[in-house]
Order: C-alpha cells, then sequence, then structure tokens
C-alpha cells in the first residue's frame, strides 16, 4: 500500500551535517495494478475464441427438364415437412387422397426435435448403416483398419441403395434453426443423401391440415 | 493480568505476486484474442456437431432475423476487383479513396446506390444505416453480380496464391485457394428467406454451401 514518506514535522532543522535523503525502496504499485486488471477485464470480455464452425450442405444441381409438381423419385426415402418448430415426416413415395398408393394416401406422421424423437426416428429407420458403422469403428480402433480406409468405407456405405435417402420441403413458416437442426441430425444419423427440395401444393395441403389437428 | 499484545504487521502486502500474475494473463489475453471486425448486424446462428472451421477464403452472404441480406468478401484486392466490376455495371463511381476503404471494411448490407454514403460513414455509426439490404429480386438482383463478380475476383487472387505456393516449391491443393461459398443465417430467421439466397447461388451454378453454425457436442463420439 501506499507508503506515505514521514517528515518532520518542520521547526527544529539542524544547521549540522547535510543528510542524504533517505527514500523508500519501495514503489507504489497499486496503480499499475489497476491499469493490469482494467486491461486484463477488457481482454476477457472482447476476445472470441472459438472461430464459427460451418456444415456443409451440397444442394442438388437445378433441373430444368423436370416437370414442375412433380419431385424426383427416390427408393428408401423419407421426406421431412418442416413449417414453424414443427416437424413432420412419411416414408417413402407421397400418394395424394385422390391418388391413393397400395395402402391408401400417405399419413404425416409429427414429431420433434429432441433425441427421442427425430434422432431415434433416423436412427431405426437408417439403421442398416449405423450398425455397419459400429463394425467398422471396432475395427479401427482394435487397429485392424486405417483411418482413411474408414473414412472410405464410410462414403461407400452411405451412398449404398439400402442407406436412408433424406428429403427436406419447407413451408414459408419454418425458420432457419429448424432446417439446420433437422440437417445437423440427419448428419448425425450418418446419411449421406440429403436433398432440400421445394413442397408440392398436395403435400402443403397435407401439412397444413395436419398443423391445424 | 498480563496485557494481551497484538502483533503489529505492517499493513502494507506485497504484491508483486499479483502483479506478476496479472500482467501474465493480460499478455495471454493479448496474444491469443483475434478480434472481430466490426459487423452492421449481430447474427445468432444455430448450433450443429460439424467441426469443421469456416474457411479463410470466403463468399458469405448473411440473412439476418428481419429477412434482410448482407454480403462480404475476404481478400482486399479481390474485394477491390469486385467493387470496380460492381461499378461499371450499375454506373456508380466511387473515388479511388473510397474503394481502398471499402477493401478494409467486412460485411455489408446495402444497394450500390446507397454504398457511397454508407462507405462514408465512420466505423461506429454504420450498424444505424437505414437500409433494405442488398437487393435480390428477379428486377434487381444485386446479390447476383456480387457474388458472380466476387466468384470470379476470388478465383483470380486464389490463382496468383496458388502460382505463388507453387514458385516457393511448396505442394499447394489447388481447391484450397478456390473460394468458398458461405450462408450466415439467424436461427430465427424464415427459412423462406435463406432459400431465396441459396437460388441465387444455384442460378449461379454454386451448389456446395456451408452453414454457419456455432459447434455442440456429437452424441456419436
Amino acid at each position: 500500500m501506499a507508503e506515505i514518506a514521514e517528515e518532520g514535522g518542520g521547526g527544529h532543522e539542524k544547521k549540522g551535517k547535510k543528510r542524504a535523503k533517505k527514500t523508500s525502496t519501495r514503489v507504489d504499485m497499486t496503480p499499475m495494478v489497476d491499469l493490469a486488471f482494467l486491461l486484463l477485464t477488457f481482454f476477457v470480455l472482447t476476445s472470441t475464441f472459438s472461430k464459427p464452425k460451418v456444415m456443409s450442405l451440397a444442394y442438388p444441381a437445378k433441373i430444368n427438364d423436370l416437370p414442375p409438381g412433380e419431385s424426383p423419385k427416390i427408393n428408401n426415402g423419407i421426406t421431412f415437412l418442416l413449417s414453424e418448430d414443427k416437424i413432420f415426416y412419411y416414408t417413402g413415395e407421397f400418394y395424394p387422397a385422390d391418388r391413393p398408393g397400395k395402402d391408401g394416401p400417405t399419413k404425416l406422421t409429427a414429431t420433434d426435435f429432441s433425441a427421442s424423437g427425430l434422432r431415434k426416428v433416423l436412427a431405426d429407420l437408417n439403421s442398416y448403416v449405423l450398425l455397419r458403422k459400429e463394425g467398422l469403428v471396432k475395427k479401427v480402433k482394435a487397429k485392424q483398419m486405417a483411418d482413411t480406409t474408414y473414412t472410405r468405407e464410410m462414403e461407400q456405405l452411405k451412398g449404398k441403395p439400402e442407406a436412408l435417402k433424406v428429403l427436406v420441403k419447407t413451408d414459408d413458416k419454418a425458420l432457419c434453426k429448424n432446417f439446420i437442426d433437422l440437417i445437423d441430425e440427419v448428419k448425425i444419423a450418418e446419411i449421406g443423401v440429403i436433398a432440400p427440395v421445394p413442397m408440392l401444393p398436395a403435400e402443403l395441403k397435407l401439412l397444413e391440415t395436419e398443423i391445424d389437428k | 493480568m498480563p496485557k494481551l499484545k497484538i502483533p503489529k504487521s505492517s499493513p502494507a502486502i506485497d504484491m508483486t505476486p499479483m502483479v506478476d500474475l496479472a500482467f501474465l494473463l493480460v499478455t495471454f489475453f493479448m496474444l491469443a484474442a483475434s478480434f472481430r471486425p466490426s459487423e452492421p448486424v449481430t447474427v445468432n446462428t444455430p448450433s450443429s456437431i460439424s467441426d469443421k472451421v469456416i474457411p479463410e477464403n470466403m463468399i458469405m452472404v448473411t440473412v439476418s432475423e428481419d429477412g434482410k441480406v448482407y454480403f462480404n468478401l475476404t481478400g482486399a484486392e479481390a474485394r477491390k476487383e469486385a467493387l470496380t466490376n460492381m461499378m461499371g455495371l450499375y454506373k456508380v463511381s466511387l473515388s479511388e479513396e473510397q474503394v481502398e476503404k471499402f477493401s478494409l471494411m467486412s460485411t455489408f448490407g446495402c444497394s450500390m446506390k446507397e454504398l457511397p454514403s454508407y462507405i462514408d460513414l465512420p466505423g461506429d455509426n454504420r450498424k444505424e444505416f437505414v437500409t433494405k439490404g442488398i437487393p435480390l429480386d428477379s428486377l434487381d438482383n444485386q446479390l447476383k453480380s456480387w457474388i458472380s463478380y466476387s466468384n470470379l475476383a476470388a478465383l483470380n487472387s486464389g490463382q496468383t496464391a496458388y502460382n505463388e505456393a507453387k514458385r516457393k516449391g511448396l505442394s499447394p491443393v489447388a481447391n484450397d485457394f478456390k473460394p468458398k461459398f458461405v450462408v450466415r443465417a439467424d436461427g430465427k430467421a424464415l427459412y423462406k428467406k435463406a432459400e431465396e439466397v441459396i437460388d441465387v447461388f444455384q442460378e449461379l451454378n454454386l451448389n456446395n454451401l456451408n452453414f454457419v453454425t456455432s459447434s455442440e457436442i456429437n452424441p456419436n463420439n
């Protein structure tokens, strides 16, 4: 703390020898400490450490010769319909009410973005890939397979016909968060083929009646 | 009864260790900190498990919560080149000084007409600049022009950097020098708005997009 140089109260000055003034060797550090902590606080509050991450998504190239109102046909697919904080899905192809398939018209199933909802649905449907992935991971852990081989095998596995494919359709009320959350879950479930496609009018109608329920 | 003696201790504490520590921390934070350039809009991105770091060389389109579109391009040289082309296309003239200033800026979100007055604003006031964002409707699709000119400019400067690396005897990967396309959308923005931006990218046949996210823990690991 501050050292106050004590001087004689004045008064009796002696005329004898001149003495060298004794000054304390201690320097008052308080202002320096103040400054150091001020700077410290400033840097702690302003610095950003984690750089933002990016999630890659390859969009399908625009196909101009596809007739409007028809989505590309895929096998073993699941289609997600997104609205504001709501998510519905159906598997396989879409059959509108006026043109039912062999199991009748398509019905939407509701789910949510939690681990027990969406993640479980995807894990169940994509069990083909996930089971084989477990086998591969075991091999890598036992040092029977190189990391590069694992990556290549995974890529091949994701592209197999048995692997699940995902179509994402959004309505006008869907938020970016919903979309990113869905893509994130799809990536967690190790699904390689993700296609964001426009929604058909019949699907939108079905979605709206489902939301109104 | 003897009097209780209170040991006399100096009220001055030796602060040297504390100062040492404080300065150590200051030095650490000073060196470790990277400063974000001031952005005209704050965006809260959703989270994902992805661990890919945001690319150095990129063209970024931001969609804010209220649906406005902002644009950003990295690299001062590429920015200058893209701006010069845009000035020619939209017949907007800027002084050399303004072009220089623009090349050091980050994200902006205004039409070509508003750009000169936007550049002239001091840095702190740019946040308050009233604008509708970069127009991207079919009548006046400035975003499309920005993306295509920026892509060309970034490819050019990437080519120079690639040649430079090759000359130095390194073995550069050509793909690292190509610009990456990044969409940064606020979690609360309507996806419809982000889709409009994505459509513009797709019209230009740029289909590999990256979404900016904050990181979260992967449940698989």
